[in-house]
């Protein structure tokens, strides 16, 4: 095991893939209980296929990916906020028909341009080869901007996601946090989508929530455990993928469910126990 | 004195009237009683106060209270029963619209909150999750939030709706403590038999809405 772990490290792309990693899976796990909470874990989903839409047009003009993601998946995100609260299409079917889109015309400008090739490849599942020196500098320092905004908002947050009614009739402006909530989603799925892949990375934001929630009832503690699960199903997955040469997003996910399935059966044993 | 006037609010789902003309003032401490049949726009009435829907014409007028003066009760059905959160947190989360710069909890943050859990006899609740809470106890959490926000103006939509009758109890006493220590309390209610003995003011939304006090309710009923 030791030596695994030594040989893993001796790696130079492993080591900027876990710091990625590792920073990306905490801000997912910070986002990841209020868009859980608000019922916006679609949000998510759909906002990766709209990145993978975007990278569709940066990979053949020849633009850095996260450069031109960004602001296009932030975009998209502020779109689906306004489609949600301010028009008669409902949430979810806006979600899907957008990313739905966004997928096909990524799927169509790729086969007209440079084909399906391993680099669209490891944009839609992930691969932790694909990280160069620029973008860690990069995500590190976006991760640490959401971090400290999470810090400075979380009790703001934590009111306006348990009751938005409170909230807005005492005077607090939750379109505002609605919108920032959003938008930091956009960007950490952007940075994220290089590891996780645009399929898979909604998983690291709506898995630690959802997992912690099954057996902690308090809004901290849930916190605290999201981003303890997150970061340990993240390098747990990357050893098994390094281990077994598995894919790396997948094997991720695949830790996580695992994760999820044994908090699902503690909190069924825990009930059942509670009854007898 | 003064402190609300709501004239000719109406409100339009669709091409449809959910409230139409309704006008009525307060003066701070009063206890207004909304009652009426269903959809007759008791909900959608608040709402308007509250901000959170625009009436499409009339107007809804504060004078002296400011927005974070205010403090709204939904409907029970409203709040999530599966959301992870401590009583203490919910409740302190109701100190937040008095600080409008930073959002840590001071020392005198936490001392208010101790004093309305303690104030609505829920201390001992302090560290339980809500959704272990019954439908009173949970009542009294969202009640002890709002008296955190200090609010001098108090919304409730059917506070009372799916309690059992020691629990009505309970609120009502609770409520007219709050009323007695000069909080201006407006509250929706289909239970008008019950209710009406102590509200000093009461809107009856239909037809024809009739505002006045509790006196001239009685005399215009019997």
């Amino acid at each position: 095991m030791l030596e695994l772990l030594e040989e893993l490290f001796s790696y130079s792309f492993v080591v900027k893939a876990i710091v990625v990693g590792t920073c990306v899976s905490l801000c997912a796990s910070f986002l990841g209980l209020p868009l859980v909470l608000r019922r916006y874990s679609m949000i998510g989903d759909g906002l990766s296929h709209v990145g993978f839409g975007t990278l569709a047009i940066a990979v053949p003009l020849g633009l850095s990916p996260l450069k031109v993601s960004i602001p296009l998946v932030m975009l998209a995100a502020f779109l689906l906020l306004r489609i949600r609260e301010h028009s008669k299409m409902q949430g979810d079917a806006a979600i899907a028909v957008i990313s739905c889109s966004s997928l096909a015309i990524g799927v169509i400008i790729i086969s007209l341009t440079v084909g399906m090739n391993t680099d669209v490849c490891n944009y839609l599942f992930g691969s932790i080869l694909a990280i160069k020196e620029e973008e860690v500098y990069m995500c590190v320092a976006i991760s640490a901007v959401i971090i400290a905004l999470f810090i400075f908002f979380y009790n703001k947050i934590f009111s306006v996601i348990f009751d938005e009614n409170y909230a807005k009739a005492s005077g607090t402006n939750i379109e505002f946090y609605n919108m920032l909530l959003a938008l930091l989603t956009a960007v950490i799925i952007v940075i994220g989508m290089r590891i996780m892949g645009a399929m898979l990375i909604s998983s690291l934001i709506i898995f630690p929530a959802l997992t912690s929630m099954r057996l902690l009832k308090t809004f901290k503690s849930v916190v605290i455990s999201s981003i303890f699960l997150s970061v340990v199903c993240f390098f747990v997955g990357v050893v098994v993928s390094f281990a077994y040469n598995t894919p790396t997003g997948a094997s991720i996910v695949g830790v996580n469910l695992v994760s999820f399935l044994i908090f699902c059966s503690i909190s069924f044993f825990k009930r059942k126990k509670e009854l007898l | 004195m003064k402190i609300l006037s709501c004239t000719q609010v109406s409100v339009k789902y669709d091409s449809t009237f959910a409230l139409k003309d309704c006008s009525f003032e307060l003066d701070a401490g009063n206890f207004l009683g909304v009652f009426g049949e269903n959809g007759t726009g008791k909900s959608t009435l608040l709402k308007s106060v509250a901000g959170l829907i625009k009436p499409n014409s009339g107007t809804v007028n504060f004078h002296g209270i400011k927005k974070n003066d205010i403090g709204y009760m939904a409907q029970q059905t409203q709040v999530q029963k599966d959301f992870p959160a401590s009583v203490y947190e919910v409740v302190l989360s109701g100190t937040l619209c008095r600080h409008t710069r930073f959002y840590f909890y001071g020392k005198n943050n936490k001392k208010l909150a101790d004093k309305n859990l303690e104030l609505l006899g829920i201390e001992q609740l302090k560290h339980k999750s809500i959704q272990e809470l019954s439908g009173g106890q949970r009542q009294r959490v969202l009640l002890a939030r709002m008296l955190c926000g200090e609010a001098k103006l108090f919304l409730l939509d059917e506070p009372m709706s799916g309690l059992d009758a020691t629990s009505v109890k309970q609120m009502h006493d609770t409520l007219k403590d709050i009323n007695s220590l000069g909080a201006t309390i407006i509250m929706v209610s289909h239970d008008i038999e019950n209710t009406a003995n102590f509200c000093d003011k009461i809107l009856h939304l239909g037809n024809n809405h009739f505002f006045g006090s509790r006196e001239e309710y009685n005399a215009r009923i019997a």
